[in-house]
Order: structure tokens, then sequence, then C-alpha cells
């Protein structure tokens, strides 16, 4: 088993024809069982054309119908991305995946609290990852984003992360020293998005098949805080966690939009206490984040 | 993007706060004339960076007479301002607010900004107006009001006026603070602004209420539809270097080390500046090439790098992806060589085409030293410069 997804998870690519799109989308099919998993994409302008064997549609509400697509991921550039993001909702899909970054954080807002008011309703609710994120793999299944498959391997171990890259580094170490994976997720470096590190650590404890996790968070904003205290309450398998981000100075903004350290409890050396305080293994060296969990493991 | 309190002032303007008047100065002499044509007997001269701290650091001064304008004027332009948000260097004050005097009989302080746990916008309000709000807000957490606003619905006047209440304004006033409130919520949400805040915010003795100070920040993904803010940018404001970045699409910011950095990802970029940190020495820079770094960024980046002339050696963290490790690699070589390089150079590359990018390295004739792991490359790095 996985999180979220899995082999016979069906995809919609939204912003399937601009160029980051049709790049992503070719790797993503030719990963495992991507051939099957990417079944539409949206451009009301090209409907009823195709794009790699892959059929566009006017609207992921006609995509979700034809084909029973139960996932979008988005290459939106930023301007329209959050109505991309609101499509999916609509369409009452299951998980929307934003990989789009640079999106304003009002736009963001706005869509998030017309998600959140559209489930207060009792309308579907619509799992949002991201956006500005690498999306998340389960290996040998399906890689829907932008990270590298080459780098995996199936296996028992979790991975989340707010940084693409620091992902990849978390899961090459992981395959470098023998111990696979059950799903990587990237959950984005903004300061408004969807799924928190609470959400994926809460998906790893219910999934019989992750036994151990590796939780990557940074600077800014009180979510690894939280997730810190949930895990100590509930959380049954180990964890190694690192946050990057102990030289970064206060009041800049490093690189992602949401890494900007605004308060005392936004700092590394604050988040990595708490941490270890609930029970985590932390360590401030992020070259052995694969070894600490080896070690758990025995 | 942060700018002037001058600039915030004229914003809040035109949504219809009341700011008390004013002209933004180059020269002494324009500030005199400033004073002349404000009028009145009593003037404020400030400086215009973009720290806060200033009136501490002497860059506020109230003159009673032209003299003193001038007086005033001469010491504050062209000074090194240093407030505990500019560092011990300070920042050099290239202009000045000249505005008439305030009837100050309270101050409050309000503000907008995004909370991201609740993914709301956040207002907020204290009593205790023209302080440091981090100090009210770590000595006297209940001084602070907060309200959290949903964009679909605004503040709502129930909530405007829980926040007017709630730090006492006098019932004559109230009408205006909840109306004033009110367009600082709109002016936050129209500007894509991520923090504005009025502080203080006043009561005059005739019982109006007046922003007597602005400041501002602007969410740097929303500038592309604000061109009005753009306009604002100082860029005597700015790290020289990281404007040079930019220009390059690179995340560059200075930092006080001697070992310069390029990371390709925001996250990766930071923990190699941690591990550079554990090893035993300091950062230099952040600095993220992205997702499509080519020769020419490289070169930037390798040029920008070494014009801090603190830099002892240069730590190169890849993980391919997308990006491939050869790539990359090539653009190291060109970049040490067209600038020359005499520093020492560490590379570590992981991921997609690792033999093929550390082949190219090897191959160069150039004296890099080659790391599997961040903990290697750091430990080399340091060692390499002691």
């Amino acid at each position: 088993m996985s999180i979220f997804i899995n082999k016979d998870t069906k995809v919609i690519t939204q912003g399937i024809t601009g160029k980051t799109g049709q790049f992503h989308t070719e790797k993503c099919q030719e990963y495992a069982n991507g051939k099957n998993c990417f079944v539409a994409g949206v451009n009301p302008k090209k409907a009823g054309e195709k794009i790699f064997d892959i059929p566009i549609f006017g609207s992921v509400k006609e995509a979700k119908a034809q084909t029973g697509a139960t996932v979008s991921v988005i290459y939106v550039p930023p301007a329209g991305a959050a109505d991309a993001i609101w499509e999916a909702c609509e369409a009452d899909l299951d998980l929307a995946i934003c990989i789009t970054e640079g999106i304003p954080v009002r736009d963001m807002l706005v869509v998030r609290n017309k998600m959140k008011a559209k489930e207060a309703k009792g309308g579907k609710k619509t799992l949002l990852l991201g956006p500005n994120c690498p999306g998340l793999i389960t290996p040998d299944e399906i890689k829907i984003g932008i990270m590298p498959g080459h780098i995996h391997r199936k296996g028992r171990i979790g991975v989340v992360s707010r940084s693409g890259t620091l992902t990849y580094e978390a899961v090459g170490q992981l395959t470098e020293i023998g111990l696979g994976q059950s799903s990587a997720v990237g959950i984005g470096g903004d300061p408004i998005n969807g799924l928190k590190h609470i959400d994926v650590m809460r998906a790893f404890n219910d999934d019989p098949d992750t036994d151990a996790v590796i939780m990557i968070g940074e600077i800014g904003g009180p979510d690894e805080a939280e997730a810190a205290v949930w895990c100590k309450a509930n959380m049954k398998k180990p964890i190694v966690g690192f946050i990057a981000g102990v030289t970064a100075p206060a009041g800049k903004r490093m690189g992602h939009a949401g890494a900007l350290i605004s308060g005392g409890a936004d700092t590394a050396d604050a988040k990595l206490a708490i941490m270890e305080e609930c029970g985590f293994t932390v360590t401030r060296n992020p070259s052995e984040m694969a070894k600490l969990l080896k070690a758990l493991l025995k | 993007m942060k700018i002037h309190e001058y600039q915030g002032k004229e914003i809040l303007k035109k949504f219809g706060v009341t700011v008390p008047r004013g002209i933004p100065c180059f020269s002494v002499d324009d500030a005199v004339k400033a004073a002349e044509t404000l009028g009145g007997k009593v003037w404020v001269v400030k400086a215009q960076i973009h720290a806060g701290g200033r009136g501490k650091g002497g860059g506020v001064k109230v003159a009673k007479s032209m003299d003193e304008v001038k007086t005033y004027a001469g010491q504050i332009l062209g000074m090194q301002l240093k407030t505990h948000q500019t560092g011990p260097e300070g920042q050099k004050v290239n202009r000045l607010l000249v505005e008439e005097g305030a009837d100050i009989k309270k101050e409050y302080y309000v503000a907008a900004l995004t909370d991201r746990a609740t993914q709301k916008v956040a207002m907020m309000a204290s009593s205790e107006g023209g302080m440091d709000i981090e100090e009210v807000a770590h000595k006297t957490p209940e001084k602070i009001i907060k309200v959290f606003v949903d964009p679909a619905a605004g503040l709502t006047d129930a909530q405007a006026n829980e926040l007017a209440n709630g730090i006492g304004v006098p019932a004559g006033s109230l009408a205006q603070a909840v109306d004033t409130l009110k367009k600082l919520y709109t002016c936050y949400m129209e500007t894509d602004a991520s923090l504005a805040e009025i502080n203080p915010l006043i009561l005059e003795g005739n019982g109006n209420i007046k922003a007597l100070d602005a400041k501002f920040n602007f969410d740097s993904n929303a500038l592309y539809r604000h061109p009005e803010i753009v306009a604002y940018r100082d860029l005597d404001e700015e790290d020289a270097d990281e404007i040079e970045a930019s220009k390059f699409d690179l995340a560059y910011i200075s930092l006080d080390g001697n070992i310069g950095c390029l990371v390709n990802g925001a996250g990766l970029a930071m923990a190699t500046m941690d591990t550079i940190k554990l090893f035993g020495a300091e950062p230099a820079n952040f600095l993220d090439v992205g997702g499509g770094a080519t020769t020419e960024k490289v070169t930037e980046a390798f040029k920008i790098m070494l014009k801090n002339p603190k830099v002892k050696g240069i730590l190169v963290n890849i993980f391919g992806g997308i990006m491939k490790c050869d790539t990359i690699a090539e653009g190291v070589v060109a970049a040490a060589k067209e600038t020359h390089l005499s520093v020492p150079l560490v590379v570590r590359m992981k991921g997609t085409n690792e033999d093929l990018g550390k082949k190219i390295l090897k191959d160069s004739g150039l004296p890099i030293i080659t790391a599997d792991s961040m903990a290697e490359a750091a430990t080399k790095i340091v060692a390499a410069v002691k």
C-alpha cells in the first residue's frame, strides 16, 4: 500500500499543453504504471486534441466524467493556478496536486477559504497538495510531479518535506543504504498551502506498509511544531526529523515564499527542540537522516 | 518588497485613511521648503529607510522652528542610521519625510497580516501603540487583540468594533476607528500586501484618528499585477549583490561567513549552509540556482559569490533531478575558468548523470575537490580554507 495514490490512480493534467506540463507529463508516463495512470489533459482551447496519446478535454469536470479520473496535477502558470485548483475542487476530485511556483498569496487565501466553505456546507472535500511542491511518488507504481523517478526504490519508509531537493536528498540516502520508500511527499514551500506535515504524518501512521518516517521541515510557520505535538500523542512509528535553516537570518525570505523567520517559534532551533521533546530523533546533520532512521528500525 | 513610510502613507491616503500632511525631501533645502509649504509651528523630520526603530536611533526629530528643521534635516540626511533592524553598519539616509506636527492624546497599534495557521487575514490591534509590538506580544500578550478575516466576507462591522472597543477607543471616535480598520483591511487585500502596519495610529486631542506611521511589505509573487507598487522600489535600500543576482533569476542572500555556497533548491541550500556551520565554519551566502541552471547562470553565480572579499572557498552542492549533473559540471568548469578561480572549490554531486558530471570535473584539469555527501563536502571545504 501507499498513501494518497497508487498504481490504479487515474490522473488529469491541468496545464498539459504548456512547456513544463508537457515535459513532466512525458516523464510521469514513462515511470512505472504511468502510461495507464495519466488519462486526461485539460485546455479549453484544445479540447478534442491529443498529446502523447492523452485526450484533452475542455474542463476538469468533463475530463473526470469521461475518464473516471480522481486526481489532478496542475502546471498552470501562477496567474491562473488558483483558479485551476478551484476548478479541480468544483469537479469533486479526491486530490489536486499543484506544482506551480509563484502563486500570489492572496489568490491562495481566497481559494483555500472557498474550499473550506464548500466542505462546511457538506460538499466533497478535495485534498490539495502544494502549491510550489515537487508532487508525490509511490515508487514502482506511480509518480505525479517533477521528482527524478530513478532515485526511488519501493519499500517501507515514508518521506515528507517542504523542500523538493531536500526530499530527493533524503530519498537518495535511503535508497543508497538499501531502504526503499512507501511514498515520498513534497508539501511545498508556500505559506498558504493544502496538506501539511500533520496530514501526511497521519496518513503514514495509518498506512500498514509504512514502518518509519523521515520528516523534513524548514524555518517559518507553525506546521512542524503542530505535527510534532500530534505525533507525540498519536504516532506509532519512529520518526527522524530535520529542520533546514539554523543559519538563516531573521526577516529574510530564503528562496521559498514561506521560509522566513518572523518570530521566535519560526526558527530552526525552536522547531528542532519541540520535535525532540515530542519523541523524534532529530539531527542537525542532514547527511545522516537515513543512517539514523536505519538505526531506529533495529 | 518593502517601501518607505512616506510611500506607505500615500497608499493609505489613497484608500481613505487619514494621515498627517507631509512632503518627502532629498536635501536640506527641500526640507526647509517643505516645512514652509506645510506651515504651522511644529514639524517632524523623519529619516526614510526601510528598517524600523528609527526614532530610537536618532532618525526622527521634532522641530519647533525653521532653524531646527534645517539643523535636524542636516543631521539626519546622509547619516548611517543604526537600528535593531539595520545591523551594526547601519543604513545610509538618503530621503526625509517632513510632516506637520500632531496633537497626540493616545497611541494605538493596528496591523493586517496573513495568518498561516488559520489561512485567514489576521487583523491585530493593541492599546500599546508606539512600542515595539514584538515586545508587547512577549511581555503583555493580553494587550494584543486579534480577529481572523475570511476574504469572502471581509472585515465585518462586528469584528472592527471588537478591535476598536478592545483597545479602548473612546465612544466619540469609535466610528472613525472602525472605518480606519476597514480601510486598512481593504488596502491590505487590494495591494497584495503581506504586512500593513500602522504604529502608532493616534487619537488626537480633537478626537480624530490618524495614521502617524506606515509600514508595508508586499508579496513578491503578486508584484506583476502592481506596477504602481514596483515603482516605489528603492534600490539604495537593497543589497547590491542581491539585486545583481535577481537579474539572473538567482535567489541570493548575503551572509557573514567565508564559505560561498551554490546549491539547487531552497531547502537543500539552507541544509548546506547548516552543514557548513555544523562542521566549524560559516556560510558567506544563500544561493539557490533553481531548476534550470545554465552555464551562464552558474558563471554569474560564481561572479556574485566571488565579489564578496570575505569568501575563502566555495562549496557547490547539486542534487540532480531534472537538472542533470553533467550540465552543472560543465557550468562549474566554465565558471571556474572564466573567473580565474583562486580559492578552493569543493563540488558534491548526486543524482541524474552523477558519474558523467564527476568525470567532467576530473577531466577539466582544475584543482576541484569532489565529495559524496554534504558532510564530506563541508569537512573538505572547512579544512581547505583553514
